[in-house]
Parts: C-alpha cells; structure tokens; sequence
C-alpha cells in the first residue's frame, strides 16, 4: 500500500512496515477479550489459554462490552490496533452461560467464527504434575468423524489448528516435543485436553510416549457459527507465487548429517600462483631482464666465435 | 556357541519385556501432519468405553495418536545444531488462511519506468567516501555528511550576483525548494498510481523567468483570489490573458439537425467499413517504443554486446526509424502500404 502521510521517524517507518502484507507473514497473534460480563470460569479459562499463547497474544481483561455476533467492528478495531488475527472472546450472560466465541480474521475482517459454551471445565492449577514451558509448539490431535464429514467442522478443526499451531518452523528439538492438545468431536461435544509428553525408554530408538494431564480440560458444546464463504475463504487461502523457496541445486548431505557442496571451478592459473617468496624465485623484473640479457647474448657470441 | 546364542536371545526378549512397545495398530490409518505436528483420527468413537471412564479413554487415545505422531517425527533427518539433536521439519500440508492478503507488487515511479523503457541501470554507490577537509570518512547523505554546503561559514560571492543577496539563504532555500519538489513528484507519483487527477506541477520558482514563464505567473496571480479573479481590475493596454483555464462545453439542449445527422452518419459509416480504421500516429509510436524496449531488454541482458552494436549500427538503425516513420505518414495502411506507394 501506499502511503501519502510519510512516516515521520525511522522508527515509525519499521514499526508500519513490520505489519505490511508480507510474502513470508509474521506468526499470527492471538486476543483474548474479555467481555462485558463474564464468570469465573471463563475469565479463568482465558487465561490459562492466554499463557499457553502468551508469546504471540494480547490480553485484553477490562469489560469490553461487544457482541461479535451481531456487531463485529468493534472487534475487528481491535484487531486493526494490536495486528492481532486470531481472537477468543469470552462472555456470561442467562441465554448463553459461559460463553465463548474462538475466530480468526483475514485483513482485519472477521473470516470465520464459532460459539462454544463451556460445559465442564477444570482449570490448570486443579490438577497436579508439571506443565509445559512457555512457548513450546503443541501437538495438535483431532479425533471423530465429524471432523472430517460436517462443514462446520471441518472448518472448525481448521480453526483450532490455526490457532493453537502457533510459530510455522522448519527444524524441532526431538526433547522439546512436550505439549499435546488433543480435540475431540464426539457425542455432540467437543473436548478440548491438554497433556505433557513424558520420554520413555522403550529399547529403540524412539521413545515410548506416557502422557500426562496437564490442564486446562473443558467440554464444550457447539452454539452458533459464522463461517466465511467459499469465495473468502479460497481468497485467505491463495498463497503468493514466490513463497515456495526453489531448491538448491548441488548441495547434499552424507550420513553424519554434515553439508557437502558441489562447487564448478574454473582452470586454476598457475602462473599468478603465490608460492614460497625467495630471491632466487623472482621473475617478471623488466629492469633486470634488460641489464642482464645483452651480456648473456655477449657471452653466446663470444663463445660462438 | 549354543549357549551363547541363547544368552543373547534372552537378553533382547528380556530387554523387550522391560520396556513397553512403541508400535500402535489402528483400524483406519491417521493422517499426520507431520509440519504441522498435526494428526486426524476417524476412527470411530467408542462410546460405550467413554462413558464409562472418559478421562482415561481420552488419554488413551491421545497418547496412542501422539505415539504415532512423534514415530513419524523420529524418521525425519536429523541435524545437530550445537549439541542438540533436532528434526528437520517437512512443509506443513493443511492449508491454513493467510493473515493478509498477498502483497501487490509495487508500482513503479515515472522515473523508474523510464529507467526500465531506457534500460538505465542503478549504480550502487559506497555509503561513505572520504572527506579531505576533515580528512576522514563520512556518509554521503543525510547528517554530518560530507562536503555539506549548508554548514560552511564563508561563501564566495559570484562576480555576477548581486552583491547585496544572502548567498547563505540562497542556498537553503534551494535546498528547501528541492525537498518541496521531490515531495510533490512522490505524490503524483502515488496519484498516477491511483488512478486519480495527476495534479500539474504548476509554477516553479526560477532565476531567471522567461517571458512565457512571466506571462504565465500574471495569469495564475490573477486568478488566484478569493472570486477567483472575476473583479482583478485589467492593467491599460493589458492584452488578453493567454493561460486561461478550459472551459467546459457542452452540447446545446436543442440538438442542432445538421450536427446529429453527422455525427450519426459518421458512426453508421465507421461500422459498416471491413477494413478498421488504423490510427497512424499511434501505431507508429507503438511501434516505436516497442522497438525501444526490445533494445533496452538486450542492453540488460547484454551490456557489452549492446554496446558494441551500438557503434556501429546506431545510426541505421535511427535511419530505419526514420523512414518507417516517413512511410507511415505517406502511406493508407500499414509500413508495407507505404514502401509500395513510394515505388509508385
């Protein structure tokens, strides 16, 4: 986009060109909004989701009294202020108790969202054991058919994966795998569960896997959902031309993982080589060439005569 | 050597059985994600055992699904990267929604159009080059930049200028004039990119004003008042102001006959014709700038080789050009037209 009003500073400069459209995009952040009045269950469920997100997500705790399903601006500025795209709205009220509303935002307008009502919940700090670090990428496990067959659902699991997969990477440390978030669509429900991965010995190379609750566990049940069309959402979807990196050509790797490369080189001049610097070894002296050689010619003739 | 065998068999089955098996059979194989870390079950969902204890049967299922995630991870190559193993990650297979949309390419400037028509190539200049007053690098722009002619505290007068003119001010205010340009240029820039009115650069202050350019600046001068100039009071003996805004015209109400049959005719007539009616002004330049891209491409891909061309074929070539245009302005069609027609 072009801009009329320059940026005054290079700071100012960095800062608008940090949340530009880029080929290679910036992690997507999370809001999590809270509403104009909510429960303890779900003021506490968005917060433990906040601090499994915290890296890439913005808190919002004060009452924010807004409707994303009738009125979706007011999150959509939100989300225009803190660059934010994906949000979890948090809200309590007689018709719809202990609400929740997870979506996701595609240039700063609402592209899909969905209404959960937390069933059942039981938060981090009730169940013993240790908890994951900060910031590490999840394991994502959907299981049931619905998953698969229901529109909603589909969607819906794309949703989740988009917002719980976090930083896109190209390596992992095998020993950093330790968060496993699995979502379930069963029953009508879904359950959401987070576990820790313990390392096992199992006598091979892989580890055996024992698992571990970790918190928070909710049950949710699926209200209304607002789901993007097909056109928006094959338009989210389109991906630029040159985002694909090419591949490098002569380049491999051998069994102990170190880089080889395959590099063409030219004949190697062996005339300009440097060598050992001697006296003896000095050549291309014009001055000295000239001194030297009419006595040498002297020498030849007179030994020719 | 029997006995041996033995022993180690009973060591791997004892080994085995002190450890639990990595390997988990499912009816309907899991889609991993392996980019992602990412696995979809559709196996179905039992129910019954749920019911029962769900908790457990859920962590059951997850640690089975994790076990077949994380086996699938463990196949991946691996890399040592300051004493820690890690995996090298394949691309992630389920597409997931972009933020924003993909960037548009950015437009180019006036000048770097005709840059890129001209085949004009940016010069990559050193950010520092050596200042002899202070005998040190600077920066070639911006601040404490070398060779400032802001910061000098003596300036020569020329033996032209008016003694009594502040050569210091002079400057700055060249200075000022430049940025004011540079600002306005950006500007249309952006405009023309919109697709909106390309404002005209208007006047431009100047030392040394011709008479166009005075006439020019009486007109505007003029205009520029709050009635836009309809009570400025005329000079004796002014003549008529030549710089006069266009006016608008439009079309009487009452159609004049003669005028609408014309102009009837003349479309009735261009529809009816087999031949199209070539402008020939225009393909001439059309065919001009095109041949003027064609070289600056081959000066890009070929500096040396342009060159040498140009030594000896440059002035051909301008005679071709030349030509070309001769004929077409001489000819009914095309540039074949026009050679037969000067055989004529």
């Amino acid at each position: 986009m072009q801009r009329v009003v320059k940026p005054k500073t290079q700071r100012g400069k960095r800062f608008l060109q940090e949340r530009e459209a880029k080929i290679f995009e910036n992690p997507k952040k999370t809001m999590f909004v809270k509403g104009g009045n909510t429960s303890q269950t779900v003021t506490q469920m968005l917060k433990e989701l906040y601090q499994l997100k915290k890296d890439n997500a913005v808190m919002y705790k004060r009452k924010n009294i807004m409707r994303p399903f009738e009125d979706e601006t007011q999150l959509e500025f939100f989300s225009q202020r803190c660059d934010a795209s994906l949000f979890m709205f948090g809200s309590h009220s007689k018709k719809r108790p202990n609400n929740i509303v997870i979506g996701r935002l595609f240039d700063h307008h609402i592209l899909d969202m969905i209404e959960l009502g937390i069933e059942n919940f039981k938060s981090m700090f009730d169940i013993e054991g240790a908890k994951c670090s900060a910031g590490t990428k999840p394991c994502m496990m959907f299981v049931g058919e619905q998953f698969d067959i229901e529109p909603d659902y589909i969607r819906l699991k794309n949703l989740f994966a988009d917002f719980f997969r976090g930083v896109v990477i190209k390596q992992i440390r095998l020993q950093g795998l330790e968060h496993v978030i699995m979502i379930t669509a069963a029953e009508g429900k879904i359950y959401l569960r987070n576990y820790k991965i313990l390392l096992k010995k199992s006598g091979s190379k892989t580890p055996r896997i024992e698992l571990d609750d970790m918190g928070p566990s909710v049950d949710f049940s699926v209200r209304r959902t607002k789901i993007a069309s097909d056109d928006l959402y094959r338009r989210s979807l389109k991906q630029p031309k040159n985002a694909k990196v090419k591949k490098r050509k002569n380049i491999s790797r051998d069994a102990f993982g170190s880089q080889l490369g395959r590099i063409h080189m030219q004949k190697q001049d062996l005339d300009n080589l440097q060598t050992r610097k001697m006296k003896g070894l000095k050549r291309g002296n014009p001055n000295k060439d000239a001194t030297s050689s009419p006595n040498k010619k002297s020498k030849q003739s007179t030994e020719e005569s | 050597m029997a006995d041996l065998v033995e022993n180690v068999l009973r060591e791997a089955a004892e080994k085995e059985s002190k450890y639990k098996t990595t390997e988990v059979n499912k009816d309907i194989d899991l889609v991993i994600d392996v980019g992602n870390l990412m696995t979809s079950d559709t196996n179905p969902f039992n129910a019954k055992s749920s019911r029962s204890n769900r908790e457990k049967y859920l962590k059951d299922l997850a640690r089975d699904n994790t076990q077949l995630l994380l086996n699938s991870i463990w196949k991946l190559p691996t890399q040592n990267v300051d004493n820690i193993v890690v995996a090298q990650l394949p691309d992630p297979s389920t597409p997931i929604p972009r933020e924003k949309p993909v960037p548009k390419e950015k437009a180019l400037t006036k000048w770097e159009k005709y840059a890129k028509l001209k085949g004009i190539q940016n010069k990559k200049k050193s950010r520092l080059v050596w200042d002899e007053p202070s005998q040190s690098y600077k920066p070639r722009w911006g601040y404490n930049r070398s060779g400032d002619d802001t910061k000098e505290w003596l300036v020569e007068v020329p033996g032209s200028a008016d003694p009594n003119e502040d050569q210091f001010a002079k400057r700055k205010d060249a200075k000022k004039e430049r940025i004011a340009k540079n600002e306005l240029q950006r500007l249309r820039n952006i405009a023309r990119t919109n697709k909106s009115k390309v404002p005209g650069v208007g006047l431009t202050p100047t030392d040394a004003p011709s008479k166009e350019y005075l006439g020019k600046a009486l007109s505007v001068a003029k205009t520029s008042t709050a009635s836009i100039g309809k009570f400025t009071e005329n000079l004796p003996k002014e003549k008529h102001a030549k710089f006069q805004g266009k006016k608008r015209k439009f079309q009487s109400n009452i159609g004049n006959m003669k005028d609408e049959m014309s102009h009837q005719l003349n479309i009735l007539n261009t529809l009816g014709q087999d031949v199209p009616i070539v402008d020939k002004n225009r393909a001439a330049n059309l065919h001009i700038k095109e041949m003027e891209e064609s070289r600056a491409k081959q000066k890009r891909e070929d500096p040396d080789g342009a060159r040498k061309k140009k030594l000896t074929g440059k002035r051909s070539k301008h005679g071709r050009l030349a030509t070309m245009k001769r004929n077409l302005k001489k000819g009914r069609g095309g540039g074949r037209g026009g050679k037969s027609g000067g055989r004529r």
